[in-house]
């Protein structure tokens, strides 16, 4: 009886153990596939005259500096937008909402922040679209880094809730003990101790917005030549991927190919740049 | 933590004027978050007020949509939205447990850092990247060797047999809930394995002194102990395969048809949105479309509010 028992035990362990390694194994396989894919069709389609040419007509080829441009616009205004905003509320958080009464607040905002993280970024759109593109009447690349400026926020709040709150008490205690100021106390020694973590908060918004589309989709929408006109629609990288990979046109697909690896080592990139920024950050804590 | 704010008195007027001045500015900043959020729901229920009051609460479950008529409803959208997010949840949530179990109670030490980053690789890949993976590989992959078969086999069972038969386009709601599996794999795992490592050493070494297996102690231990914090990282997950758009719109086939069999194309909110709003060309049909982005809004938010509730809940006994 006994026996039977620990057989039985043995096996179930067992096949959870297996079931356990091909679930990873099926996790990983999608990867593998995903990027391979990436890989092979973007070096494929990968060409100087990407990052020198504009996006072509239909069944023409060209490149998409117009819309590599337009991407750097409208990410770095989304960043200049959301970052300050977030850097500030995500320092009431830790720092200011102190009395029982704000500190419910806190709590709020916090549980907030975190719904808006997560929050459909299609959502996002539509609602700078009813704020922005309505009331002005055309879209813009100016809509399109608002948008994307609402995504910023709540990654950089989270981070620098987490960052400042991450930062030893002695710290405060010491400032505070020579006379600095509350606000001294935040710029000068709780910033710097902090900076490697809000940089990597504004990293991660970085790499998250960059392939950010449904949000662009009808607030900067597209433009099929060169603007530098923050009123008027402006090429995007995410938005010509996705035009030109819908389309019948084998030359647009090759062009979306290409887009989508430069875009995918961009983000990867990004996202890597701020794990090291986070481990640097670490250990200077310690 | 707390500064007290007589300790944190400045000196000099000036000095006094430029602190308080800072406090207003992070307070504002901090209420900027709440409205925000606030503003957001506001403006998609002013955009879609003309939908709203046209055709009342029936726009829930009405099944029309005609945009020449200008006749809207959002049962199709709803419809595909749900069924794509459950087949998503039906194959990510299995798949995430046993890769969160491996990451913290099977596999080798030396190869749980890299395995579990190159998960969270998965997670940081546009969806545009999975939209176009989907249409371009997946799809011909589905509709020539995998879908005949279903439709050939799992099609002839009574019951179930009208959820699989059907041509096999490789567009539809059986391909979108994949890619969407396949999505938010990343994001329950990496929540689960990170409450897997809250569970205090003591409890499972107990547990392993008397004798139990390490499906034991994963069952019987680490899941009960996380129960709260891993149905909040699953509703995070939910949350986000109900508002995903983009890799969605490529698979899903944009079609406003209801249909039983899960092979043929359909429609969810955010695919609906994203094909349809830029060539939206009346009030009325914008104003439907905003009106469904309003239903996605107050659904998601329902979602992961649970979330969020769910994974404090693990965090408050943990003393964070």
């Amino acid at each position: 009886m006994r026996r039977m028992l620990q057989l039985r035990r043995n096996a179930t362990n067992l096949l959870a153990q297996s079931l356990a390694v091909a679930a990873t194994a099926f996790g990983l396989f999608w990867l593998a596939w995903i990027v391979w894919t990436t890989l092979r069709m973007g070096l494929h389609a990968l060409t100087p005259a990407l990052f020198t040419q504009m996006t072509p007509p239909p069944g023409e080829g060209g490149g998409m500096l117009n819309a590599f441009f337009g991407s750097a616009l409208i990410s770095l205004l989304g960043i200049a937008m959301g970052a300050p905003i977030g850097v500030l509320a995500g320092t009431f958080l830790a720092e200011y909402a102190q009395t029982p009464w704000s500190a419910r607040i806190g709590a709020i905002i916090r549980f907030v922040n975190d719904i808006l993280l997560s929050a459909p970024s299609i959502v996002l759109g539509l609602f700078v679209y009813t704020l922005v593109v309505a009331p002005s009447g055309h879209f813009s690349a100016l809509a399109g880094a608002i948008a994307l400026g609402f995504i910023v926020l709540p990654v950089v709040v989270r981070m620098t809730d987490e960052m400042l709150r991450l930062v030893p008490a002695q710290m405060r205690e010491a400032a505070l003990s020579l006379g600095v100021p509350q606000s001294k106390v935040v710029l000068q020694v709780l910033y710097r101790a902090s900076l490697p973590g809000i940089v990597t908060g504004i990293l991660l918004a970085l790499a998250r917005i960059s392939g950010e589309t449904a949000p662009l989709l009808f607030t900067a929408l597209n433009n099929q030549y060169w603007s530098a006109d923050i009123n008027a629609p402006m090429a995007n990288v995410p938005v010509v991927i996705f035009q030109f990979a819908m389309s019948p046109y084998e030359q647009w697909h090759a062009l979306a190919w290409a887009g989508a690896l430069v875009l995918t080592l961009f983000v990867l990139g990004v996202s890597l740049v701020a794990r090291v920024f986070v481990a640097r950050g670490h250990f200077t804590h310690d | 933590m707390a500064i007290s704010t007589t300790l944190a008195a400045p000196r000099t007027k000036t000095a006094a004027i430029g602190d308080r001045g800072f406090r207003w500015l992070v307070t504002i900043a901090g209420a900027f978050v709440l409205l925000a959020l606030g503003a957001a729901a506001l403006s998609m229920l002013w955009g879609g007020r003309a939908a709203f009051a046209k055709f009342g609460p029936a726009f829930l479950w009405s099944g029309a949509w005609d945009p020449i008529g200008q006749q809207f409803g959002a049962l199709v959208p709803i419809y595909g939205t749900l069924v794509t997010a459950l087949i998503a949840m039906l194959i990510a949530v299995p798949v995430s447990f046993g890769i969160a179990m491996f990451l913290t109670e099977v596999a080798p030490r030396w190869l749980r850092a890299p395995i579990g980053g190159a998960i969270e690789l998965l997670a940081g890949i546009p969806s545009i990247i999975y939209g176009m993976w989907g249409l371009f590989v997946l799809v011909p992959v589905l509709a020539g060797h995998v879908y005949p078969w279903i439709d050939a086999h799992l099609g002839q069972w009574p019951l179930v047999g009208v959820l699989f038969a059907g041509p096999p386009l490789g567009l539809g709601m059986l391909t979108a809930g994949l890619v969407l599996a396949i999505m938010v794999i990343p994001f329950i795992a990496s929540v689960m394995r990170e409450v897997f490592r809250t569970v205090p050493g003591r409890l499972k070494e107990s547990a392993y002194a008397l004798g139990s297996t390490r499906w034991e102690v994963v069952w019987d231990v680490v899941l009960p102990y996380t129960r709260s914090a891993v149905i909040g990282g699953i509703f995070l997950g939910l949350g986000r395969a109900l508002g995903e758009t983009m890799a969605v719109t490529f698979v899903l086939g944009n079609a406003h048809d209801l249909t039983a069999s899960l092979l043929m194309p359909g429609n969810s909110i955010a695919a609906t949105i994203a094909n349809e709003f830029a060539e939206a060309d009346s009030a009325m049909y914008r104003s439907s479309l905003i009106a469904l982005g309003f239903v996605l809004f107050l659904v998601t938010f329902v979602v992961l509010a649970i979330a969020r509730l769910m994974l404090h809940r693990l965090a408050r006994r943990e003393g964070r």
